[in-house]
C-alpha cells in the first residue's frame, strides 16, 4: 500500500503518476486496463492506492466494458491503455457514446510518437472526432491531473465517456504536481434500469444519437470558454496554435509569440481559433503526427501554414519546431558525429527466449511473431521473427500463410509465436480460428510467466492479481486442450535439445498443436534469487574459436580477437570466447553449444 | 537562477539511469526550482542506449534537452558518451564512467569497439572528469551502485548543499540499501571535490 503524500504539498511526479494521483482525487472507484507502453505505470501505481478496486484485464477491449459497467453503477471508473490499445477497445468505444454515462467515465489513452516502444504512431485524437467523443489533452504531469479531474467533471455534466489523451513525453516526464484531497461525489452507486439508455437496440440508439447532436452543440459552445483552452497574448506578428506537448516546444522555442492552447481538442473552438487568428498576422499549427488540429483550422477558412514546416513523423522538439519556423539558426555542434556501434535493445543475458529463439533460428522455420520482449528474437544474430504486426496476429499470419499456400508447401517451415499474456490478450481467437478451419499451424506460447516487457504486470496465468492477492491461475495447456488441440506439449526452452526435438515433431504434425516455452522471466525477484548459485565458467585455454557460442547474441558473451602475433603459426584460430561474469545470469545455455569443454556451469539452476 | 540548466544522463538500459534521474530532479524540487525530467520505457530500456533529460530553473518548459544545450553530461558507459556528445556545448562538463558494455555487435566479434574515447574528449573545450565508477561501486560490495557514485559525482558541481541530496536519498531510497548507497554517493562526491 502506498504512503500518501500530504494533501497540498508539491511533489515531483511522472504524467502516469501525476494520472493515478488524480485518479484518486476524483473518487474514481473502478480501473481496468492492459499493459502498454507509455501507459503502464497508470494503473500500476493506482493499484497502490487503497479504497480503489483495480485490475488489469486480459484486454483493451475488455477493460473498457469493465469500467463501462462501472460507470453504469453509478461510479467514476477509468480505462488506462496505450493507443493501438484503443484500437482492441474501439468496439465497446464507438457504442459507449451513445450509451453515455452515469458515473464519469474517462479512458486515458497513451500514444506513443516516435515509437519509442511500439509497432506503429497513430494519431488517436482521431477517434475522438469519429466517435464523437471530447477528447482533453494535458502538456505536462500537473495539468494531466487537472485535465483528468476535469473530464471525470465533463463526462458527468454532458453525459458522455471523454478521452484524456497523453503522449510518451507527457507520460513518462516528471515535473511539480501538488497534492490535493480525494473528491467526495455526490451520485449514489446503484443498480439502475434504463434501458432506453443502457440497451442499444436500434430504436433506442436512434433517439440517443439525436441526443448526442445535441450534447455536441453543448460540448462546442462549453469548448469556446472551458479554461482548457486558452489564448496567451504575445507579439501578434507570429502566432501558433497547439496542443498537448507541443505546446512546451513552442513556448520554449518562442517564448515571445502569441499561442491559442488547445486542452480539449475535440470538439474544438471554432470561434475562439477564428478570434485568434483574427488578430495574427501569420498562423503556424504546431502539432505532432497528423495535421489533425491543421485540417480543422484550415477548414475554418483561417489561412495558416503547418505540415509544411512541422513534420508529420516522429516527435517534436524545441529545436526541430524552432528550425522548422526559421530555418536553420545558430551555431553547428563543435562536436562532430562520429559512426559508432549500435546499441539496440536486446534479450536479457540469460532470458529463455534466446533459447527458443536460437533453436527456431536452427530450424530455419518462417516465424509469425508478436509483441513483447520476445520482438527481439527478430534481430541478429537470431534473426529468427518473420513478422510482426499486433497483438495476436502471428497465430492468424501463420494459418493464413498455411491457406494461401498449401498445407503440403508449409507443413514444417511456419510457426507462430506468442507471449503468455499476448495470448490471453488476443492469442486464443486465433488458435480458435485453427482449430475449428481445420488448420494445422503449430503455434508456440512463449510463457515467462509475467507481462514482461512492459515491467512485470501479473496476467491471467501468474496467479496473482494487479495487487498481489493470490488468484486462480489459469492453465494454458489445458485451455488449449479444450480449445480442441489435441497435440499440447510444455517444454523448458533452456533445454535446447529437447526444445528442438519437440518442435521437429510438432511442426510436421499434419494438425494443430501448441507447444508451451515455459520459463520464468529472469528478472522476476524470484528467479534474481535462483540464479545466485549458478555460475559460468570459460576455461579459455579450451577454447577453438569456432563461435558456436556466438550464435546466441547474448551480451554476456564477449568476443576476444587475437593480435596477428597471438595467433599461433598455421592456426585457423581467430580469437576466443569469454563470459563477462559480471552480465552473466548462469543459464547455461552456451554451455550447451560448446562442444569443447570451453564453458561449463557449475551448477543446475534447479540444483 | 532564471536561466534553465540542462543534465543529460545516458547509459545502457539496467544501469540505474531512471533512479538517478528521479534523485535528482527531487533535489531540484526541493531546492526550489522548476524542474522537467523526461525518459523512456518499455523496449527501449532492454539492454539498449538509454538517455534521460533532466532541465531545471525558474520556469522551465521543454522536458528535452535539444542537441547543443546540455551544460552536463552524465554518461555511466563510455561509448555512449561519445554517442550523446553532441548534445554538449563549449564548456560543458561531462561526467563520464570509464566502464565498457559491450553492445552485442562488439561482443560477437562484428564490429570493434572505438578506440581513445577519452582522448577525443579530452581535446574538445569541455572539462571531463572521468572515474571508474564501476569498480568502485565494486568495492563496495554492489556493482548497481555506479548511479549512485555518479550522482554524487555531480553533486558537487551543483547548487544544491549535500544535506539536500541526503534528504532526498532518505526519502527515495529503500532503507536497506540506503547506507551502502549513502556511501556511494559520498565516494562521487569527494572524486570530484578531489580535482
Amino acid at each position: 500500500m502506498k504512503e500518501k503524500d500530504t494533501v497540498g504539498a508539491s511533489i515531483v511526479l511522472s504524467g502516469n503518476e501525476a494520472i493515478a494521483q488524480g485518479a484518486y482525487e476524483a473518487g474514481v472507484a473502478v480501473a481496468s486496463g492492459y499493459p502498454g507502453t507509455p501507459s503502464s505505470e497508470i494503473l500500476a501505481e493506482l493499484s497502490r492506492y487503497g479504497g480503489i478496486y483495480t485490475e488489469w484485464a486480459p484486454n483493451e477491449k475488455v477493460a473498457l466494458e469493465v469500467v463501462l459497467g462501472a460507470s453504469f453503477a453509478g461510479t467514476r471508473a477509468m480505462a488506462t491503455m496505450k493507443h493501438v490499445g484503443l484500437n482492441v477497445a474501439a468496439d465497446p468505444l464507438f457504442t459507449a457514446a451513445y450509451t453515455g454515462v452515469l458515473g464519469g467515465l474517462v479512458i486515458v489513452n497513451a500514444d506513443d510518437p516516435d515509437m519509442h516502444s511500439s509497432q506503429n504512431e497513430q494519431d488517436n485524437r482521431h477517434y475522438a472526432l469519429a466517435a464523437k467523443l471530447p477528447m482533453l489533452e494535458p502538456s505536462d504531469a500537473a495539468e494531466a491531473k487537472l485535465f483528468l479531474k476535469q473530464a471525470f467533471h465533463y463526462s458527468e455534466l454532458f453525459d458522455t465517456p471523454v478521452i484524456l489523451r497523453v503522449t510518451t513525453r507527457v507520460c513518462h516526464v516528471r515535473g511539480i504536481v501538488k497534492i490535493e484531497s480525494r473528491e467526495t461525489l455526490s451520485i449514489t452507486p446503484g443498480i439502475q434500469r434504463m434501458p432506453e439508455k443502457f440497451v442499444m437496440l436500434p430504436g433506442n440508439a436512434r433517439k440517443r444519437r439525436r441526443d448526442m447532436e445535441l450534447r455536441i452543440q453543448q460540448l462546442k459552445k462549453h469548448a469556446e470558454t472551458c479554461p482548457e483552452n486558452r489564448i496567451e497574448w504575445g507579439d501578434k506578428k507570429r502566432g501558433f496554435i497547439t496542443s498537448g506537448i507541443s505546446y512546451l516546444y513552442v513556448k520554449e522555442a518562442f517564448p515571445e509569440a502569441s499561442i491559442l492552447k488547445l486542452g480539449m481538442v475535440w470538439p474544438l473552438p471554432d470561434d475562439l481559433i477564428k478570434k485568434f487568428a483574427g488578430s495574427i498576422d501569420e498562423v503556424i499549427v504546431v502539432e505532432e503526427l497528423d495535421p489533425y488540429l491543421e485540417t480543422h483550422v484550415r477548414a475554418l477558412g483561417v489561412s495558416c501554414k503547418g505540415k509544411e514546416l512541422i513534420s508529420p513523423v516522429g516527435e517534436l522538439s524545441a529545436a526541430s519546431v524552432r528550425k522548422a519556423v526559421l530555418g536553420p539558426v545558430g551555431q553547428q555542434s563543435i562536436f562532430d558525429a562520429v559512426p559508432l556501434p549500435q546499441r539496440p535493445p536486446t534479450l536479457c543475458p540469460g532470458c529463455p527466449h534466446r533459447a527458443l529463439f536460437y533453436v527456431l533460428s536452427k530450424l530455419d522455420v518462417f516465424v509469425t511473431g508478436d509483441i513483447g520482449c520476445y520482438t527481439l528474437g527478430a534481430l541478429p544474430p537470431l534473426s529468427a521473427m518473420d513478422t510482426c504486426v499486433c497483438m495476436g496476429a502471428g497465430i492468424g499470419n501463420a494459418h493464413g500463410i498455411e491457406k494461401a499456400l498449401g498445407v503440403e508447401n508449409t507443413i514444417g517451415k511456419v510457426v507462430a509465436v506468442i507471449g503468455d499474456s499476448t495470448f490471453f490478450h488476443s492469442g486464443i481467437t486465433g488458435l480458435v480460428n485453427i482449430v475449428y478451419n481445420k488448420g494445422c499451424s503449430t503455434v508456440i506460447v512463449l510463457d515467462n510467466r509475467t507481462t514482461g516487457m512492459t515491467g512485470h504486470q501479473h496476467h491471467p496465468s501468474t496467479g496473482r492479481t494487479i495487487s498481489g492477492e493470490k488468484t486462480k491461475e489459469i492453465d494454458i495447456a489445458a485451455l488449449c486442450s479444450a480449445l480442441g488441440v489435441e497435440h499440447v506439449v510444455t517444454v523448458n526452452p533452456n533445454d535446447l535439445e529437447k526444445t528442438e526435438a519437440v518442435i521437429r515433431l510438432e511442426v510436421n504434425r499434419r494438425e494443430p498443436s501448441v507447444v508451451i516455452a515455459q520459463a520464468p522471466c529472469v528478472l522476476l525477484p524470484d528467479m534474481k534469487a535462483l540464479a545466485s548459485g549458478t555460475r559460468v565458467i570459460s576455461r579459455t585455454e579450451n577454447c577453438k574459436g569456432c563461435k558456436a557460442c556466438l550464435r546466441l547474441g547474448c551480451p554476456a558473451i564477449e568476443w576476444l580477437p587475437w593480435s596477428d602475433e597471438q595467433i599461433p603459426q598455421g592456426s585457423k584460430q581467430k580469437g576466443i570466447s569469454c563470459i563477462n561474469a559480471s552480465l552473466c545470469y548462469g543459464c547455461g545455455q552456451c554451455a550447451v553449444l560448446c562442444k569443447f569443454g570451453a564453458i561449463t556451469r557449475t551448477e543446475a539452476i534447479d540444483g | 537562477m532564471d536561466k534553465t540548466v540542462s543534465i543529460l544522463i545516458c547509459g545502457v538500459g539496467g544501469q540505474g539511469i531512471l533512479l538517478a534521474s528521479e534523485v535528482i530532479s527531487g533535489v531540484c524540487l526541493k531546492a526550489g526550482y522548476d524542474v522537467r525530467q523526461s525518459e523512456v520505457h518499455g523496449m527501449a530500456q532492454r539492454g539498449g542506449s538509454v538517455i534521460s533529460h533532466i532541465r531545471f530553473g525558474g520556469k522551465v518548459y521543454s522536458p528535452l534537452i535539444d542537441p547543443g544545450t546540455a551544460d552536463f553530461v552524465v554518461s555511466f558507459e563510455l561509448l555512449e558518451t561519445l554517442r550523446y556528445m553532441h548534445f554538449a556545448h563549449e564548456g560543458s562538463t561531462f561526467i563520464t564512467n570509464t566502464q565498457r558494455i559491450l553492445p552485442v555487435a562488439v561482443a560477437s566479434g562484428a564490429v570493434d569497439y572505438p578506440k581513445d574515447i577519452l582522448v577525443r574528449l579530452r581535446a574538445l573545450p569541455v572539462q571531463v572528469i572521468a572515474l571508474d565508477a564501476f569498480s568502485e561501486a565494486k568495492a563496495l560490495g554492489d556493482a548497481r551502485m555506479v548511479n549512485m557514485i555518479l550522482v554524487g559525482a555531480l553533486s558537487e558541481l551543483l547548487p544544491f548543499g549535500g544535506e539536500l541530496w541526503r534528504e532526498v536519498l532518505e526519502r527515495r531510497l529503500p532503507a536497506k540499501i540506503l547506507p551502502a548507497n549513502m556511501k556511494a554517493f559520498d565516494v562521487g562526491r569527494a572524486f570530484v571535490k578531489k580535482k
